[in-house]
């Protein structure tokens, strides 16, 4: 016979990564912002669709939270061009998590505006933490190839707008735009697919709209 | 590899409820891991001994409940495991849309000596 006793717990391990990204939330909602993270394999075009689109977001204050596994490449080149960033590098981690992103914030002083907070490049891990954000934006592309919804289901699940960058190349690569399409459309319903070229810039009008209007309802 | 951080969440949480209960030790620790919730079972297994050293869960058995993730068909309602490359029902050959069942990550329980117990 045991002569152990069970005790219930169902408690979730996640708890305080969420409570942390529900205080993140509430805090930069209070302050004005409106926080988008954004998710992509490593050479997805993050960082050149986030130059195109705050170029079209000019009727707001742009901020952005860089995040690296190391290097500061990317924050150098915003900076560069006038946007108030900063480098958070995990030295390692796959992903950022509500922390690390907390303690950006504070350093960031921000109010009024959109902070975008660029992930580490990863199309896994970065899907399944919360870290404060009102939207997640997924940038995939047409080199990565048409199957990627049915390789890696929960980033695409979880996003709130896909881009759909590269697609100047769509002519000299075998992406199968239907393929995608409906992948996409198993897992997510609503979030909008937009198809633009960080190359080219097209494309980014329609995704930068669709922040603005976001912006607009939290206002 | 951010199954360590979680690893020592799991141990930490464990500790408290035992703690709580008046007991110095944790038999056992049954945890939920749902295929997709991000987390690979095997890797917390393999921390797990490392971490609990020195804790009231060192000599803790962990038994790890995994869940295999399904979708359900938005025409027919049945719950289905998808195969690689589709979302198609095998039922009714419509499309799956995903649930809650694959996701979880949860310490369902404890288990501790019942001091009641002779």
């Amino acid at each position: 016979m045991s002569e152990n006793k069970e005790i219930e717990i169902m408690q979730s391990v996640y708890d305080k990564n969420d409570q942390v990204a529900a205080k993140i939330k509430a805090s930069l909602t209070e302050n004005g912002i409106f926080a988008v993270n954004v998710m992509g394999a490593p050479g997805a075009g993050k960082t050149t669709s986030l130059i195109q689109l705050i170029k079209r977001l000019q009727e707001v204050t742009a901020y952005v939270i860089e995040g690296d596994i190391e290097a500061d490449f990317d924050t150098k080149t915003l900076q560069s061009l006038g946007v108030k960033a900063i480098q958070i590098n995990t030295g390692g981690a796959c992903h950022l998590d509500s922390p690390l992103i907390g303690q950006a914030v504070e350093d960031l002083h921000i109010s009024n505006g959109v902070l975008f907070i660029e992930n580490i490049g990863n199309l896994v891990c970065p899907a399944e933490f919360m870290i404060g954000e009102h939207a997640k934006m997924l940038i995939s592309t047409v080199t990565e190839g048409s199957d990627k919804p049915y390789k890696y289901p929960l980033a695409f699940e979880k996003a709130d707008i896909i881009l759909l960058n590269k697609c100047d190349l769509l002519p000299y690569v075998d992406f199968d735009e239907d393929f995608f399409m409906k992948g996409v459309r198993a897992l997510n319903k609503t979030a909008p697919v937009i198809k633009v070229s960080g190359k080219t810039g097209e494309g980014y009008e329609k995704a930068a709209e669709w922040i603005m209007e976001k912006i607009k309802k939290q206002q | 590899m951010h199954e360590y951080p979680i690893t020592r969440r799991i141990i930490e949480i464990a500790g408290e409820y035992a703690k709580d209960n008046g007991a110095s030790e944790v038999k056992v620790i049954n945890l939920v891991v749902g295929d997709y919730c991000g987390y690979v079972a095997s890797s917390i297994e393999l921390y797990f001994e490392l971490i609990a050293e020195g804790t009231p869960c060192e000599h803790a058995k962990l038994h790890i409940e995994r869940v295999v993730p399904k979708l359900r068909c938005t025409g027919c309602g049945q719950l289905f495991v998808r195969k690689p490359f589709t979302f198609e029902c095998p039922l009714c050959k419509g499309e799956g849309t995903p649930t809650e069942i694959g996701q979880e990550f949860y310490i369902k329980s404890i288990e501790v000596q019942d001091l009641n117990k002779p």
